[in-house]
């Protein structure tokens, strides 16, 4: 029987296999951030031990430092501690950083492909749950705790049990205005948000296929979302267009050896996989969540559901919660929700053709009165070349907040929050009580969506302006 | 890791049941950048008050835990268990832990012994009479018993932890253990593979 694209990589980094206990999976890319690498660092130092593969472990600065004054002191004293600790540690153990101000800081899964050091078939961790995103290049990438970012760092490996695999297709192509996100949030809304719980899972099908690297990485990083240990797709000539020339992508001989492997990191056909979902992109629309967990959501022409609409007494107790939470009233149309903020960025949404795409919708209207738009570029590197291609302009004429790169009020563990009860439409990834600042409502959107609801101040889509 | 063979200390009798890790220790002390200075926050909502145990001159010094069932429910913070070790406690005998604490607790090296809820009270009947005596734990022999002979028994433990407890094991260390396959497997990673910094 043949293998899965999961099962593939898998076993190429098996370093020991043992029946009844994990495999040890090596690790091609450690990932490490400021929130949740110091006690690794303290353990290492605590321990006498040292970082096993500095160059394979890369650095930055983005979940809680600020988009506005970076080139001034932090004024948080707990995010500037944690700041500070990650420069000393990366100091001390030899972790090459890219510190606020330097041209490759960013959030940490903008920065892994734009480096060009995230390629197909690797295995790739952070301790960050959306690290899922790398797997849009054809590699197994998710997120870790504490004690494993530890564990990688002295040993490059991790103990891991081999999860199941699941394929979602997705037939038919997306209609015209319709994206990755609302793809995924459709997904998620079909699946719950348990419903990948135990699975690495493959998206395939042409409207996969036809989706850009960005588009494919909207999709892998909401895996998490609907509990999936992983997500990846088949690298093919999209990917391979987009890794070469890349700072770190291989050169020369390197390349026509590195695709020559890659093409080879697909499902064989016949492989099987564990589960199978089969979705049909041709019927999608735009999709926005009403509820407080990314499963709880419906088309944007759809309204608030009901209580009642759920058979489940859990669902019907749930979304009782969530409707008093958001404050909405079960039968409004989405459409008239009235939206405080909109922000446009993070990990799922904060890529150079999401900024394009929101720049050609906002270009030549203005945000609405009493509605605020926070533009914050995924990384430094996105922020220049949208300076490059005028972006910047087009959104400061339209009255938008044009900030530094960073997580932002993706979970507003800095500065960028939102007040009690102010609303947003949002185009990161989760939707939890108080994620973007303690009891702030947060909508789901795609892109276009948030670009037409900043210009009209209610959610809606381009085709509303 | 150190290893653990057996140890002979002060206990404390915590006459709770359902203490989660939220009780062990409050989120507000969750922002320190090291695995140690936790101890502050141990228990920091009961700690203000002066009839609570670890108030007590006779139980200042403890390092064994006598607590009530359903030990360590709740969140998932490693931080409930390094709390416990930077105030000194080497051992916490329950009649029954949360899954994940008590993973969290091998992993770091607490010895979280289960016993018969018989023993906890016979263990609690005897600080009462012995405030501040102590308790020895042997983990070679899966027993805990007290000076005097007042309480003598077993307790559980997966043999798997107890294991690694005693021969001083962490999950890194284990894993260094097999160094010599890591280094093996280095060794076949194709050279394009990418590097984050080069020699
Ligand atoms: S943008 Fe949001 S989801 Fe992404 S890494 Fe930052 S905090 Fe996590």
């Amino acid at each position: 029987m043949g293998k899965t694209l999961a099962e593939k990589v898998w076993d190429e980094h098996v370093v020991r296999s043992t029946a009844g206990e994990p495999d040890l999976l090596y690790i091609d890319l450690h990932l490490i951030h400021e929130v949740t690498s110091p006690q690794a660092f303290d353990g290492l130092r605590l321990a006498n031990r040292k970082v096993r593969r500095p160059d394979l472990t890369l650095a930055t600065e983005d979940h809680n430092v600020p988009t506005l004054d970076w080139d001034k002191p932090i004024a948080d004293p707990v995010s500037k501690t944690q700041v500070d600790t990650l420069r000393k540690n990366a100091a001390d153990f030899g972790v090459r950083l890219h510190p606020l101000g330097d041209i490759e800081q960013g959030i940490v899964h903008v920065v892994g492909p734009q480096l060009g050091l995230t390629q197909p078939g690797m295995t790739i961790v952070c301790g960050d749950s959306h690290t899922s995103t790398h797997g849009a290049f054809g590699a197994i990438a998710f997120g870790i705790g504490t004690s494993e970012v530890e564990h990688v760092l002295a040993t490059q490996t991790l103990m891991q049990a081999k999860p199941k695999t699941m394929a979602v297709t997705v037939n038919g192509s997306l209609p015209e205005g319709v994206t990755a996100k609302d793809l995924v949030l459709t997904l998620i809304a079909h699946t719950g948000t348990g419903g990948g719980q135990g699975y690495i899972v493959e998206y395939r099908g042409q409207a996969i296929e036809e989706l850009s690297m960005e588009g494919r990485m909207t999709v892998c990083n909401m895996s998490i979302e609907w509990g999936a240990k992983a997500g990846m797709i088949a690298p093919d000539q999209t990917t391979f267009d987009y890794i070469e020339g890349k700072p770190e992508a291989p050169k020369g001989a390197d390349w026509g050896a590195a695709v020559a492997h890659w093409k080879t990191l697909v499902t064989d056909a016949d492989a099987e996989f564990d589960k199978e979902i089969v979705l049909d992109a041709s019927t999608m629309t735009p999709f926005v969540t009403w509820g407080t967990n990314p499963g709880q959501g419906v088309p944007l022409g759809a309204n608030v559901p009901s209580p009642d609409d759920f058979e489940d007494q859990t669902d019907k107790v749930a979304t009782e919660k969530a409707l008093e939470y958001m404050g909405l009233e079960a039968g409004t149309p989405m459409r008239e929700i009235k939206v405080d903020t909109v922000f446009v960025g993070s990990c799922t949404n904060g890529r150079i053709e999401d900024l394009r795409l929101a720049a050609e919708i906002i270009k030549g209207h203005k945000v609405a009165e009493g509605t605020r738009l926070l533009v914050v570029p995924g990384s430094v590197r996105v922020r220049n070349q949208a300076i490059e291609e005028g972006l910047d302009k087009v959104f400061i004429e339209a009255g938008a907040e044009w900030r530094g790169a960073g997580c932002s009020m993706c979970l507003g563990m800095n500065p960028d929050q939102l007040a009690p009860q102010e609303r947003s439409a949002s185009t990161s990834n989760r939707n939890f009580e108080g994620r973007q600042g303690k009891g702030g409502r947060t909508h789901l959107v795609s892109i276009p969506v948030a670009a037409a609801t900043a210009v009209r101040g209610t959610l809606s889509s381009p085709a509303d302006l | 890791m150190e290893k653990f063979t057996s140890h002979t200390g002060v206990g404390v009798p915590l006459k709770r049941s359902n203490v989660d890790t939220d009780q062990i220790i409050p989120a507000v002390y969750l922002k320190r950048v090291t695995r140690t200075g936790f101890e502050d926050g141990l228990f920091a909502a009961w700690r203000n008050d002066p009839a609570f145990v670890l108030n007590q001159d006779s139980y200042k010094n403890g390092s064994v835990l006598v607590a009530g069932p359903d030990f360590g429910t709740g969140s998932s913070r490693e931080h409930a268990v390094w709390a416990l070790q930077n105030y000194g406690f080497k051992v916490v005998l329950s009649a029954r832990f949360a899954d994940i604490f008590r993973g969290n607790s091998g992993k770091a090296g607490l010895v979280a012994a289960q016993v018969d809820e018989k023993v906890v009270q016979a263990l609690w009947d005897y600080l009462e009479d012995n405030p501040g005596g102590e308790i020895t734990v042997d983990l070679e022999a899966q027993t805990v018993s007290t000076p005097g002979g007042e309480v003598q028994d077993s307790f559980d433990i997966d043999p798997y932890t107890r294991w690694r407890l005693l021969e001083g094991l962490d999950d890194i260390g284990i894993t260094l253990g097999h160094d010599d396959a890591i280094t093996a497997y280095e060794a076949t990673r194709p050279s394009w593979k990418p590097v984050t910094q080069r020699a």
